[in-house]
């Protein structure tokens, strides 16, 4: 079954009168539009790619700089689009996504996967032609692993589903990187990583306090299928080896002794949370909404910070560190 | 056969012919149409912005 055939039979099809197909006229505002690009994800998103621009070794033009992040996060916003399209029936049924344009009714889901397909081949064309193909392919590879590898073939297949998936939250700082400088190396996969390791922790500390909200939609969260108790090792272990990844910026020289001490702060104090998440037991859920409280804050500490010292900032203030 | 002529020569078909939309669609038509010319706008001005940056070799960009 193809990618628009299934999202169609899982959303049934528009009323249609006496051998017309005759669609009701949307009642669909900008802002619903807006909603459908995720814009609270692709904030986050476009941090982190700002990151990996700024701290590249290669000087780009600002007009060409902003280019990238609006194709990045125009990108992004595509593969929210299309990740609500798709996502439709099963966010009907979870409180924290029951209020989104395409199971309101406000979008019709068609409306949705013309825009996210749309949005997609824009900022993809736009980012190839106008700064680089590489970040371009990153990008474009980006969407299709958010919106197909994640949204339709893990979300609803496996416990894994946000271990693998958050591969693609974790692309835009190489792309930011790409975008600069036309490759890659071994600091992107640094920020990478740092990202990739982040997302199991943050969403698990979520899924433990939402528990039955995931259940209730079928997704097969790791709390629904393994149970409470290896959710919590699991974040503990996630947690474990985050850590040391966000320090290897400092550990491999590519940031300063702030950033250094401001991951090994943090960390630690992730690593607190983390614990008190293991010794959790349900009802209780304080612990879990702190470490995904502290989980924000942590990824946007980190990468603030290595903003400020090897970015703008630091070429600004003169506080080049390699 | 005059009948189908006057119709097709007349710019108002009756109402209950095509879609008639509520206040509320028109309104929302409206903004969606305002957000859709400020975006093209808005490409228009980045892509002449791109273009000067950029120079004649602005489709010359390597791998």
């Amino acid at each position: 079954m193809s990618l628009v055939s299934e999202g169609a039979d899982l959303r049934g099809s528009v009323p249609a009168g006496p051998g017309i197909a005759c669609a009701e006229p949307s009642l669909a505002s900008v802002g619903d539009y807006l909603a459908l690009m995720k814009p609270r994800v692709m904030s986050l998103v476009v941090f982190t790619a700002l990151t990996g621009l700024a701290v590249a070794p290669a000087h780009i033009h600002p007009v060409i700089g902003f280019t990238a992040l609006l194709c990045i996060a125009v990108g992004a916003g595509a593969a929210g689009a299309l990740n609500m399209w798709y996502d439709a029936d099963i966010d009907a049924r979870m409180v924290r996504t029951a209020r989104r344009p395409v199971p309101m009714g406000r979008v019709q889901p068609g409306e949705a996967l013309a825009f996210g397909l749309t949005l997609a081949g824009f900022a993809v064309a736009t980012l190839g032609l106008m700064v680089s193909w590489v970040a371009a392919a990153l990008l474009a590879f980006t969407i299709f692993f958010y919106a197909v590898v994640y949204t339709v073939w893990l979300k609803r297949a496996t416990p894994q589903n946000i271990v693998i998936g958050g591969a693609a939250g974790a692309f835009p700082p190489m792309i930011g990187w790409a975008a600069a400088t036309g490759s890659l190396s071994l600091e992107p996969v640094l920020l990478f990583l740092i990202i990739f390791f982040w997302t199991p922790p943050h969403f698990w500390a979520l899924a433990l306090y939402r528990t039955d909200d995931y259940a209730r939609a079928g997704v097969p969260m790791l709390p629904v299928v393994a149970g409470d108790a290896a959710t919590r090792r699991q974040v503990l272990l996630y947690t474990a080896i985050m850590v040391p990844l966000g320090l290897s910026p400092w550990t491999f020289g590519f940031a300063g002794l702030l950033y250094g001490a401001t991951a090994a702060l943090a960390g630690a104090v992730m690593l607190v949370l983390a614990w008190q998440v293991y010794n959790e037991r349900r009802p209780a859920d304080r612990a879990s909404r702190n470490l995904f409280a502290f989980s924000i804050l942590y990824l946007f500490l980190l990468f603030a910070v290595l903003l400020v010292e090897r970015g703008w900032g630091g070429s600004l203030l003169g506080w080049a560190v390699t | 056969m005059s009948q189908v002529l006057d119709f097709a020569m007349d710019d108002k078909r009756p109402d209950e012919d095509g879609v008639v939309l509520s206040e509320a669609q028109k309104r929302a038509r409206r903004s969606r149409s305002i957000a859709i010319a400020v975006a093209l706008a808005a490409l228009v001005i980045l892509f002449y912005a791109i273009t000067l940056v950029k120079g004649p070799g602005v489709l010359n960009r390597p791998l």
